[in-house]
């Protein structure tokens, strides 16, 4: 436990030390926020009644998505994963002690934005409290969990930058923040379903802002807890302590298992 | 009765084609601080590596304290100390960070005298990123040991160090051996490997070319003796002067050197000569062929074969 302890307060304490971490843990989604408040509250006012639960999942994304696989390759990559091995370090804590970390920090984001944004933006606060708290916590398991995901599989910095990107980007165009499902053609609207993202933001409105997303919700509940325990579940098994051991458990490419439930929702979703 | 703490029988680990480590067989004692030695690319990293759990071998088997690891080390992590070649700690990661961290892995309290002693009271609040590479390298000595692991696994533990630091090391190392510490040194410093190791093994090529104590594989080479003598007068200034069982000699500065295959003969004879041409000895220094002299004569012949 205190072994546990010491590697959790560690790892948060780098969230914040790490020039990266710092811009992606805190800079960037602050940033960006702050930004686009004042921007959208003019050219999109649609998007300011969502704009909590849109920049609390932007903020989750940038954190997990794009900050927590490029410090497991790195330190891959730089031999630190074997120090740890013959000390004792178990794989597990390897895995899921930063993305625990990373969501401390994403509670700490998301407890700035909601009061400042309901102050300076007027933005509605969510109607049921334990709700968005679930959802929250739900966004932010399956998000660290794909970021531990790329970080074990891809094989170097450059890889993991392409597929954090690929899940990043159409995020932010398609992911439901700034353009309401419904007006998406059909062909984008089936893209977008294939993000965590649109499931989150739909579980939002429908949950925490009493609003119709079309469907059951319950269907998107299921796809992010599944697709949550695939993730975080393959990347304990892919976990790989060198780059030049190349005797590994699994194939890479069994990562792309982790996305099935995301596949199954985009085919039977409306 | 000897304690064997290291079995190796026939350990074999290759890289595709390449064999890096060839049915290699050897045994370690407790208390012994045990060589490596070879150059680089010769196999010890792979053989550690092996032995540590980094590394699953193709063939062989091997026991640590008389077990078998069988690729499951948590119960050894408390056996073994390691200080790796090449790993590294988080950037941001302070000295009695790193220090608290591992020692909590291994349930034990943290060792704050190791690291004072290996001069790194002053770099306690220091991220290791900012660390020269001789800081990094006592760093990762004072964690392998914070455990108080009966074996210890040194990989090119003086890389990196000044002069100092490797006197400090050394004499640590002996200190660690009285208290009963076996020691696996991988190295290709051989005046290291000659200074502090009991026995050492020469790899090449992934095979072991010999095993001995320093003194027995710079004894079975055929090295021959260097003779140094000065004297006050010309006696040894006559040409041709033939001193039993020397094979060559030569003129440096003030000093005639003698290369004898029988050193003790050799030199009875050089002072008997003095002595009877009535010239008087300023010094005279015998040089026994060292580790490094047979480890190339042993290595060059190999790699000619």
């Amino acid at each position: 436990m205190k072994a546990f302890k010491n590697h959790f307060v560690f790892e948060f304490k780098t969230g914040i030390r790490d020039k990266n971490l710092l811009l992606l843990n805190y800079l960037f989604p602050l940033g960006l926020y702050i930004m686009l408040g004042f921007l959208m509250k003019n050219i999109n006012p649609d998007f300011m009644e969502i704009i909590i639960p849109s920049m609390v999942v932007i903020s989750i994304l940038i954190s997990t998505i794009l900050g927590l696989p490029d410090p497991l390759v790195k330190s891959r990559e730089a031999g630190i994963f074997r120090s740890y091995k013959i000390n004792g370090v178990p794989a597990t804590s390897i895995v899921v002690i930063p993305p625990l970390t990373t969501i401390m920090h994403m509670i700490v984001v998301a407890i700035i934005i909601i009061p400042t944004a309901f102050t300076m933006f007027d933005a509605p606060l969510p109607q049921n409290w334990l709700y968005f708290i679930l959802i929250f916590l739900l966004i932010a398991f399956i998000s660290a969990g794909l970021g531990v995901l790329i970080g074990v599989a891809s094989s170097s910095s450059r890889a993991t930058i392409l597929w954090s990107q690929l899940i990043f980007l159409p995020s932010m165009i398609i992911g439901g923040f700034f353009i309401p499902q419904n007006l998406l053609p059909d062909i984008l609207k089936k893209i977008g379903i294939l993000l965590p993202s649109t499931h989150a933001i739909n579980l939002f409105r429908y949950y925490s802002y009493n609003q119709s997303i079309g469907y059951n919700p319950v269907w998107s509940l299921v796809i992010l807890i599944v697709g949550g325990i695939l993730s975080f579940g393959l990347a304990i098994y892919l976990f790989n302590w060198d780059n030049q051991n190349k005797t590994r458990r699994g194939h890479p490419a069994f990562a792309f298992f982790a996305i099935i439930p995301l596949i199954i929702g985009a085919i039977f979703l409306p | 009765m000897k304690d064997t703490v290291v079995e190796v029988n026939k350990l074999r680990k290759a890289y595709g084609d390449l064999v890096a480590v060839d049915d290699i067989s050897f045994n370690v004692e407790k208390g012994e601080i045990f060589g490596l030695l070879g150059p680089n690319g010769a196999g010890k990293t792979t053989t550690f590596e092996c032995l540590e759990g980094l590394r699953k071998p193709d063939g062989g088997t091997f026991k640590l304290m008389g077990e078998s690891p069988n690729y499951n080390y948590s119960n050894l992590r408390s056996t073994i100390g390691v200080q790796l070649q090449t790993s590294g700690l988080p950037d941001s990661m302070r000295v009695d960070e790193a220090m608290n961290f591992f020692s909590a892995y291994h349930n034990v309290t943290s060792r704050y005298d190791l690291l004072e002693r290996l001069g790194l009271r002053e770099k306690m609040g220091t991220q290791y990123h900012t660390l020269s590479t001789g800081l990094k390298r006592r760093l990762s000595l004072a964690l392998a040991l914070a455990h108080n692991p009966p074996i210890l696994f040194l990989d090119e533990p003086t890389a990196g160090l000044d002069v100092q630091s490797r006197v400090e090391l050394h004499n640590m190392m002996k200190e660690l051996q009285e208290s009963g510490t076996t020691i696996l040194l991988a190295t290709h410093d051989m005046a290291e490997a000659e200074k502090t190791a009991t026995r050492v093994a020469i790899l090449l090529r992934g095979k072991i070319i010999t095993t001995g104590t320093p003194h027995e594989i710079t004894a079975s080479g055929a090295g021959l003796t260097k003779i140094s003598v000065r004297v006050e007068g010309s006696s040894l200034s006559i040409p041709n002067i033939i001193f039993s069982n020397v094979t060559q000699y030569l003129s440096k500065d003030e000093y005639k050197i003698y290369f004898s295959t029988n050193p003790g003969k050799t030199v009875s004879s050089i002072i008997e000569y003095i002595s009877r041409q009535k010239d008087s000895l300023i010094d005279l220094r015998v040089e026994r062929p060292s580790l490094e002299d047979r480890f190339l004569e042993i290595t060059n012949k190999k790699v000619r074969k």
